[in-house]
């Protein structure tokens, strides 16, 4: 992979026109970092290039390349992206192709986080809408202006369609690529008018992925397929305890690998560098390593579980306080009160984490499936000991996250850094690639929480108070991001659950943060991946004590948000709530609202005499504003529901005494193909501004099958998951 | 030590150590980098190949086991039903992270090789060792009835 055009890479948004516009046609303006052969990032054509903002690259040859500023790790961001592009633009779905953004916050910061380059919340269509659609309009109000000028007509004579800008009906005609050499001489409008959405001929339609065929045949590149010239690939062995540390090494036996090159030990451990895989995971396995465990986590799930039930009876900081939650409870007719426990789970994406790290005196290159580039910019720098700019990142297609890969100390880039800077920094690529037991027990789990809720109804069955108190450990403290805690509460602790929508007149939401040294980390759906169950599945239980159904019951409380209320009516409409179900079989509802994105499911299932669980349909209705691609809203509906079913069927992460119990997907049971239910979307139609996707259908899932098996078998789960306690 | 076979239709010879897992073969040595690594214990078929037209987890494969014989990994498909999974892929829109598709379509193409109209309880048999953690297991059933359908209709 070729890096000559790095230095390119540089110049600010202003510089990038002026040069542009200065060098005329023949500029190739150095976006053409990859070189990588594979089609996605395949080099442009050569010849002139129109660059009319960091989002959009035209060329002579008709090719309109979208620069994506999220990682494509799934969730279809790729296609989002370039559908509002193109839509803007009026370009020819056929010509458009995406290329992934360098690390670069000054153009690419995503802005719902400030100034932070990086994929997460599932906010890469939501903050970038209005920008991307601007970068298409402008392009094309400059194509426009381009056309107008070489046939010297008025522009408002001129209309573009699928990639073609026609005068005045079709009495001349040009293609994008025939007018890059005038475009780019041309000012960038400041203003430009947005489509009218009923215009629109992309979004809202199915765009087909600009992926998929890559992804059928093999072709797709992600980083465990980047191979550079001398290329060495390393294995680490992590501390078999959170918190323990190398005392000393014997690494004699591990050296005589055949193809092992170098073993050295990092701050995270010690790692075998070798001339394969193969050799690496061999001399790995020879390693003689004592470890100091002195101020290592050596307690057990099972402990620290009862440690939080303990704190749940403690007083806890108030995360939201409305009305007087304690004196309605006192004073309620009818009490109910139920607690929840969620253990810790791993992401366990597809493609076990790993980085390639090129790292020389004054500059350190790196490939990976990057989630969080200015953060991975900036520990990597601190690791090598240079400046972020010199620290340079090709975003490579991820083969799954759902979380992991975005994290406050980019663990697996540092690692990667450390070990190519130990190995001596001497330009040699390094892939450092985790195996799956790594990825099983290496931690950034989804915390364990402990959750007690009460609730109180008087004399009519109307819920007056309601309090919920949650225990667990807090995402962000202890990171760079610890600035988001607030009077002592992380929001993304509490969060689904001081935000619950329904109508009670006294709510208590409490949060007890605890601490371990199990490292943690935000999963699909972060807080509402256990709020929201711990809420839907005791709201359920709170109507069937008042002698209510279910979706009734939610829906009077939820007169004052009609975007829950909606989803709540059309699940449950298309779902046939009312229709009576045979013996055996129930059916469960949930809704929720997350990253403004609003969901309800209805599950049904079958529970037979043993007790086995077999979630046959699930009905969901999603509300994300305006749908930019249906497919693919219903296939991150699909996939949600299928990660989550997983979870709450058999995913836990236990310790004992500080050990992972689990090493593979022997022990983190995960969903299969014959467990996967049939699976209906309906998507609201809307033209509000979009909101995500990739997460928000996680969350009801778990108390919508939850609910679905009380009504089946008349047995509520407290404990997850579920195969904890059939 | 040397291990002869025959890789996507091409006799190969690899000089490598012959106890090295044949997805490390393929994928390092070979330079097939489709062919993916995702638990290194047959329990995820993110590495299944066709070992004589048979699909295999090639992570738990030492090389030194297809030695004299025929596999083939996800670029090697040229076979009809292979054409037929892979259109289907693409036209149900099937992946999302696409890792473990590499895997899947070869378990799927394995299948219609050997039973041209599976059941659903047939999908669920061939392909319940390949994991999706995107689980794009709808699409995949829907693909695999697709593809089957495509062929059958088809002169």
């Amino acid at each position: 992979m070729s890096s000559k055009n790095l230095a390119a890479r540089q110049p600010t948004r202003r510089d990038f026109l002026r040069s542009a516009a200065a060098a005329g046609a023949a500029l190739t303006i150095g976006f053409d970092w990859s070189g990588s052969t594979r089609r996605a990032f395949a080099a442009p054509a050569a010849g002139a290039t129109f660059t009319p903002n960091a989002f959009l690259r035209i060329g002579s040859d008709n090719s309109v390349t979208v620069i994506a500023k999220h990682v494509e790790m799934g969730q279809g961001a790729y296609t989002g992206i370039a559908t509002v592009v193109a839509e803007e633009l009026d370009a020819d779905w056929t010509q458009v192709r995406v290329e992934s953004a360098p690390a670069d916050a000054k153009r690419y910061a995503n802005l719902a986080f400030g100034t932070l380059q990086g994929t997460g919340g599932s906010s890469a269509m939501a903050n970038s809408w209005v920008q991307l659609r601007e970068a298409g309009a402008k392009a094309r109000a400059m194509l426009l202006a381009a056309a107008a000028k070489e046939w010297k007509v008025p522009v408002t004579e001129l209309s573009v369609e699928q990639g073609t800008v026609y005068h005045a009906g079709d009495k001349r005609r040009a293609a994008f690529g025939a007018l890059v050499a005038t475009a780019v001489a041309l000012p960038v409008p400041d203003k430009v008018q947005l489509k009218d959405p009923k215009d629109f001929k992309l979004i809202g339609r199915h765009a087909p992925r600009v992926d998929a065929a890559a992804k059928s045949n093999g072709t797709a590149q992600f980083t465990i397929d980047v191979a550079l010239p001398g290329m060495l690939v390393a294995l680490l062995q992590r501390a078999p305890l959170f918190g323990a540390t190398v005392r000393s090494f014997d690494a004699t036996a591990a050296a005589a690998v055949p193809g092992v090159v170098k073993v050295v030990q990092v701050p995270a451990g010690v790692a075998v560098i070798a001339k394969s895989f193969w050799a690496a995971k061999q001399g790995r396995a020879a390693l003689k390593i004592d470890w100091d465990d002195a101020h290592a986590e050596k307690r057990s799930s099972a402990a620290l579980m009862d440690e939080y039930r303990r704190l749940a009876e403690q007083p806890a900081l108030p995360a939201r306080m409305t009305g007087d939650a304690a004196k309605a409870l006192q004073g309620a007719v009818r009490k109910v009160s139920a607690s929840y426990e969620f253990p810790y789970l791993a992401h366990a994406p597809m493609e076990p984490l790993d980085a390639v790290v090129k790292l020389s005196a004054n500059s350190c290159e790196i490939w990976a499936g990057d989630q969080f580039q200015t953060v991975d910019q900036a520990n990597a720098a601190r690791t090598a000991g240079l400046d972020p700019q010199q620290v340079s990142i090709h975003t490579l297609y991820a083969g799954g996250s759902f979380g992991r890969r975005a994290n406050p100390g980019s663990d697996y880039i540092v690692e990667a850094v450390s070990i190519a800077k130990a190995y001596g920094a001497d330009g040699t690529p390094i892939k450092l690639q985790w195996t799956r037991e790594d990825d099983i027990r290496g931690g950034l789990y989804r915390p364990m929480y402990f959750h007690k809720l009460e609730a109180g109804l008087d004399t009519k069955g109307e819920l007056t108070g309601w309090r919920h108190v949650i225990v667990g450990q807090s995402i962000v403290a202890g990171t760079p991001f610890a600035a988001f805690i607030k009077d002592g509460i992380d929001a993304t602790s509490v969060e689904g659950a001081a935000t619950i929508a329904y109508a009670i007149p006294n709510i208590a939401v409490e949060l007890s943060t605890t601490t371990t040294g199990v490292p943690v980390l935000w999963w699909r759906v972060v807080g509402s991946s256990h709020t929201v169950h711990a809420v839907e599945c005791f709201i359920d239980e709170v109507a069937h004590a008042a002698g209510q159904d279910g979706f009734a019951f939610r829906r009077k409380l939820l007169e004052q948000h009609p975007r829950l209320k909606g989803v709540l009516e059309l699940a449950a409409d298309k779902a046939g709530w009312n229709t009576p179900l045979p013996p055996g079989k129930g059916r469960g509802i949930a809704v929720a609202e997350a990253f403004n994105t609003f969901v309800a499911q209805v599950a049904e299932v079958t529970v037979d005499k043993d007790g086995q669980v077999k979630v046959d349909r699930v009905v969901c209705a999603v509300d994300c504003g305006t749908p930019i691609n249906p497919d693919i809203i219903a296939a991150q509906m699909e996939g949600g529901i299928g990660f989550g079913l997983g979870a709450v069927l058999y995913g836990a992460i236990t310790l004992k005494d500080g050990r992972i119990e689990q090493e593979n997907f022997n022990g983190y049971r995960v969903l299969r193909i014959n467990e996967m239910p049939q699976v209906e979307v309906h998507i609201v139609p809307s033209s509000e501004p979009p909101t995500g996707v990739g997460e928000p259908g996680v969350a009801p899932l778990g108390p919508a099958v939850a609910n679905a098996i009380f009504a089946a078998s008349g047995k509520r789960h407290y404990v997850l998951p579920f195969s904890t306690n059939a | 030590m040397s291990t002869s076979f025959v890789l996507n239709g091409k006799p190969t010879t690899l000089d490598v150590d012959p106890k090295m897992p044949l997805l490390w073969a393929v994928r390092e040595v070979a330079g097939l980098p489709g062919t993916k690594f995702g638990c290194g214990m047959a329990l995820c078929g993110a590495c299944t190949v066709h070992l004589d037209g048979k699909a295999i987890r090639s992570c738990v494969t030492p090389l030194s086991a297809v030695a004299g014989r025929a596999v083939t990994t996800i670029e090697g498909l040229d076979s009809r039903p292979a054409m037929a999974v892979q259109a289907a892929w693409v036209k149900l829109q099937v992946p999302q992270c696409g890792y473990c598709q590499s895997g899947q379509i070869m378990s799927a193409t394995a299948l219609l090789a050997t039973n041209a109209a599976p059941t659903d309880a047939d999908i669920d048999t061939a392909m319940g060792g390949n994991i999706c953690r995107c689980a794009t297991y709808p699409r995949i059933r829907a693909a695999i009835h697709a593809a089957a359908d495509s062929i059958k209709g088809s002169p």
